[in-house]
């Protein structure tokens, strides 16, 4: 099996017996706790809606999802089923055992005021984005994280190709209604999301749409 | 005491009177600096297949650093030449590569660290082998970057410079062996006040069996800062923006 092909898997849990079943405002920020063993589904509702996440050990928020761990030791760069997602001190956080979408992205980092200055125009700094989104759920919770934590995030349904000769690109995506990607925690959670408010780039159809978050206690 | 000249056995083409200083990093080594805005950094590759693994925190050190998802999306690349700038993830240059013999620098690959080194080149402890004992990337930037108060939650995705991974269509790694001759360049410009660390150990993804980290020679010189028709601010509509962030943050 090659590491990072598209391996499209569907899932068996019924959202009946989910222990929650959260509807995310499109453009908004969410904070939640994952228990190690549970099983977390985010469902694209509407297609083609990036979904910026990152994960932070509960007991010690100095341990972060870690981008460039998980792709060096996968040995590339798409997270699909089976990816497991590393920590930076390269302790397994999930692992993704379901996945309708086939390819995630954890290169392209989260949009900010800032950087979006750099790749549109300078005028745009007052357009939502993902990391004050980030700061802003960070701020509410109080939980010892802050920005020097927002480090590389996974792009959930986000598809950003990288060519041979060194290009990086922002295709379409290859998600669609109802997709979902779905992983079991190896450790107790933070997960930090924000429902991408980008409105500058094809990542989001330039339409973000809600999603929804479900956790499984098995 | 006279400070070592050694910039003029690699990079005699320096003009002398901007050169604030130069030496040379052994192989697997590992050092940090604090560089004004407008001092450039050459690098030289002083030995066949080496790496050098570098991060980038604006001064103070504490919260702006080297960005490496805004950087390479802001310019639609997954590696870096001249004309790239290094972003911070306040939307500023932070630095920009001004001169490159070689033509690409790994930006993906991240750090060595030591289970991986000891697996690949077995244990070389300080008990046995002294100096000539080996440390990971990871470890040699953890204990620089640790000289500034920062610890493992801020260590960043490095640029390996000298090193080459290209992915392929299913997104694949592919390392480069042989990348860098002996004599490769790439200078660096800092467009802030940064704390700089570098690591010269083996990149994660070389799977050559014998240890074998070459020496990097530095020379850092006054460049000042770019200039209106700076090649690395034109480069592309992005850079120049991320360079007139960069401009008014020195003029606060």
């Amino acid at each position: 099996m090659n590491p990072t092909a598209q391996r499209l898997q569907t899932s068996s849990l019924s959202p009946d017996t989910a222990i929650l079943r959260h509807r995310q405002w499109a453009g908004e920020p969410w904070l939640g706790e994952i228990k190690a063993g549970q099983t977390l589904r985010i469902v694209d509702l509407e297609g083609n809606q990036a979904v910026d996440v990152l994960f932070y050990n509960r007991h010690d928020v100095a341990e972060h999802y870690s981008a460039t761990d998980t792709i060096q030791q996968q040995g590339g760069i798409y997270l699909t089923t089976g990816s497991r997602l590393l920590s930076n001190l390269k302790r397994p956080m999930l692992e993704i055992v379901a996945d309708t979408c086939g390819r995630h992205d954890t290169l392209g980092g989260a949009c900010s005021a800032e950087s979006n200055t750099v790749r549109y125009a300078l005028q745009k700094k007052f357009m939502h984005s993902c990391r004050d989104n980030f700061l802003h759920a960070l701020a509410l919770a109080d939980i010892g994280l802050s920005k020097r934590d927002l480090v590389p995030n996974i792009n959930f349904f986000m598809n950003v190709p990288v060519t041979e000769s060194g290009g990086l690109k922002f295709e379409d995506g290859v998600s669609a209604p109802g997709k979902y990607v779905e992983m079991r925690a190896a450790m107790d959670l933070w997960m930090l999301a924000s429902n991408c408010p980008q409105l500058n780039n094809p990542c989001n159809a330039y339409n973000p749409t809600p999603v929804e978050i479900l956790v499984w206690d098995h | 005491m006279d400070a070592p000249q050694v910039w003029r056995q690699f990079a005699p083409d320096l003009p002398a009177e901007k050169v604030l200083w130069s030496e040379i990093i052994p192989g697997g080594s590992h050092a940090s600096w604090l560089l004004a805005r407008g001092t450039a950094l050459r690098l030289v590759a002083l030995d066949p297949s080496v790496n050098c693994s570098v991060v980038l925190y604006a001064l103070p050190p504490a919260q702006e650093r080297y960005n490496m998802p805004d950087s390479l999306k802001a310019q639609h690349t997954a590696h870096y030449t001249r004309g790239h700038v290094l972003m911070s993830d306040m939307g500023r240059a932070i630095a920009s590569i001004t001169q490159d013999s070689l033509g690409w620098h790994d930006p993906l690959g991240s750090l060595l660290d030591t289970a991986t080194m000891q697996d690949r080149y077995g244990a070389h402890r300080y008990e046995q082998h002294r100096n000539a004992m080996h440390r990971s990337g990871r470890d040699g930037l953890l204990i620089e970057i640790g000289k500034y108060g920062l610890g493992a939650r801020d260590l960043i995705a490095p640029v390996n410079f000298f090193s080459k991974v290209s992915v392929d269509e299913e997104g694949r790694f592919h390392f480069a062996h042989q990348h860098a001759p002996e004599g490769a360049s790439v200078e660096v410009r800092m467009d802030m006040d940064v704390l700089i660390a570098l690591s010269c150990a083996p990149h994660a993804f070389d799977s050559h069996p014998v240890y074998r980290p070459g020496r990097v020679g530095i020379a850092a010189w006054r460049m000042g800062p770019a200039p209106a028709d700076d090649y690395c601010r034109n480069h592309c509509p992005e850079n120049q923006r991320a360079h007139y962030n960069s401009d008014r943050f020195a003029a606060r």
